[in-house]
């Protein structure tokens, strides 16, 4: 652990733990603030998308892209936030919210586009989509909701859990 | 500081074939849930398998892990521990450093007046001159180890001098080489360095037969593979040593084999070395530290101390590929020296991995949406 739990004072770390509403203890907030302090090598205060970029096992992950977007420049208490998400403790309700807001069909037509790359035609994505879409009782011009979210993905399943180690 | 040296330069396209099956290593399941049979809304919208790889790459990853520093565990944290570890400084720094460096440039002292005559004068009887060369490299080397009250345990047959075999040793520093190099004048490849070190390259190195070359040169690779083939052939050549991770690690983890050295129809003759953690953290981040304010770092510690073993020779065996050949050989030094293997390729550290294992995984993906499609279709 060495000297970069010296830099968090007790009162930074309760701040973070109410700004995730207590998704991590406070141990495991530490533990986030040296991986912090270790992926913001400039330590300007935040991870810059390049940082991020360096470590190959995020690199390879074809949502890279569009997490850069909402990673982009984060600082510590935004990025406990962020994670705050994939905690077990957080909720079904919580995780889902984590994909904001109304989903439009071109919303999701990007994200099967960040998955497949150039293996599908545009076309094919969006016949496919439609087609599920219908059988699910929606249409293309649907606007989903978080309620819509948590029907079709149902409470099962929905592994969203990181572990955060803790020295 | 630039970098720590890296053995063999590959260019972009060379990154992907040196690896084995990265899918292998990485956590189980693909990342992207494969739809089964029907095709479902929930399949193409559940994103929870990558965002959540995603995730658990951020907050760890194994391939940082190799590179992070492990200095050794705080011991001077109360009222009287502090003022003992305290006299432990000023000794170190104003008693033992000042030794170490009078050590260190008498040694230099002695080399330089035996190295020059020698290098000059016995021009013409080229042999001689190589063997008192190798003798006096070997000793300067042991003056550095002495610098820093160096306890290097050898373990194994002391490599002999025969053509066709190469050394493949793990890397944390470029010290590695001087540790080695004590009990055995090698002929190393590596990095082309600017300052004191690349005129120490230049000048001593060479006459041991020492191999550059040049990490950004695009042309560079092919003359450095004839170079080491051409050395690893002659008999009167030091034995040359390879550091395949081309990156220096931090001891605990080894990262990929770079194939070139596995390539050359040679026996390979692992070498396994670990540093004893108590006394000093050997790991050179290169990142963080240049090599003087690393070497100062080693002089101003109470000891380094490693164990070094000499592993038993290995071939490659009938229908093992160079890569196979490599991955082998890595299991071996590193279960010698207690080290975890990752399928990183040490070069990540300086540049992106390559989109193919992206393109992979989409690629699986998308062709079990085809398939579910034409499913619906029937």
């Amino acid at each position: 652990m060495g000297n970069t739990s010296s830099m968090l004072t007790q009162y930074d770390i309760e701040e973070v733990q109410q700004h995730c509403n207590n998704a991590f203890s406070q141990q495991e907030i530490v533990s986030l603030y040296e991986r912090f302090c270790q992926l913001d090598q400039n330590g300007g205060g935040f991870v810059s998308g390049e940082e991020f970029l360096s470590v190959p096992e995020f690199a390879v992950n074809p949502l890279s892209q569009r997490l850069l977007t909402m990673l982009d420049g984060l600082n510590f208490k935004e990025f406990v936030a962020f994670l705050s998400a994939f905690s077990p403790r957080a909720t079904v309700q919580q995780k889902i919210e984590y994909g904001n807001g109304k989903v439009t069909f071109n919303d999701m037509l990007d994200v099967l586009h960040d998955l497949t790359g150039q293996f599908i035609s545009e076309h094919q994505r969006e016949q496919v989509l439609t087609k599920v879409l219908e059988e699910a009782g929606y249409t293309k011009e649907s606007l989903l909701v978080m309620s819509d979210f948590v029907k079709i993905l149902g409470s099962s399943g929905l592994k969203m859990e990181v572990e955060v180690p803790v020295d | 500081m630039n970098s720590s040296e890296g053995k063999l330069k590959s260019s972009s396209s060379e990154l992907d074939l040196d690896r084995p099956n990265i899918e292998d290593y990485l956590p189980s399941g693909s990342s992207i849930q494969e739809p089964h049979g029907k095709l479902r809304l929930r399949d193409l919208l559940d994103i929870s398998p990558a965002l959540t790889e995603a995730a658990g790459a951020i907050v760890d990853d194994s391939f940082t892990r190799c590179f992070k520093s492990n200095p050794p565990e705080l011991w001077n944290w109360n009222v009287y521990l502090f003022p003992l570890w305290c006299c432990g400084v000023v000794f170190r720094y104003l008693i033992l450093f000042p030794m170490r460096a009078l050590v260190l440039t008498i040694g230099w002292i002695i080399f330089l007046s035996c190295f020059i005559p020698v290098h000059f004068l016995l021009k013409g009887n080229d042999n001689l001159r190589k063997k008192m060369e190798r003798a006096l490299v070997e000793l300067i080397c042991s003056f550095f180890v002495a610098s820093w009250t160096g306890v290097v345990k050898y373990h194994g047959p002391r490599p002999s001098m025969r053509p066709k075999q190469v050394f493949v040793a793990n890397h944390t520093s470029m010290i590695d080489f001087i540790i080695l190099e004590q009990m055995t004048a090698f002929a190393v490849i590596m990095q082309k360095h600017p300052g004191w070190v690349g005129l120490l390259q230049s000048t001593i190195l060479e006459s041991v037969g020492c191999i550059w070359f040049n990490r950004s040169e695009a042309k560079d690779r092919e003359i450095v593979t004839r170079k080491l083939r051409e050395h690893s052939q002659g008999a009167d050549n030091n034995p040359l040593l390879i550091f395949p991770e081309g990156t220096c690690v931090n001891n605990q983890y080894s990262v990929m084999f770079k194939k070139g050295a596995f390539e050359l129809g040679c026996t390979v003759c692992p070498i396994a070395i670990k540093y004893n953690k108590i006394f000093v953290d050997a790991f050179w981040n290169s990142r963080k530290q240049s090599f003087t304010m690393h070497l100062l770092q080693l002089m101003t510690s109470w000891a380094v101390v490693c164990d070094v073993w000499y592993l038993e020779p290995q071939n490659l065996r009938p229908g093992e590929t160079p890569i196979e050949f490599a991955e082998r050989i890595r299991d071996i030094i590193s279960v010698r020296a207690g080290l975890k293997k990752v399928p990183w390729d040490g070069y990540l550290k300086y540049s992106r991995p390559s989109p193919k294992h992206r393109e992979r995984k989409q690629q699986s993906f998308a062709e079990s949406v085809l398939r579910g499609l034409e499913l619906e279709e029937k």
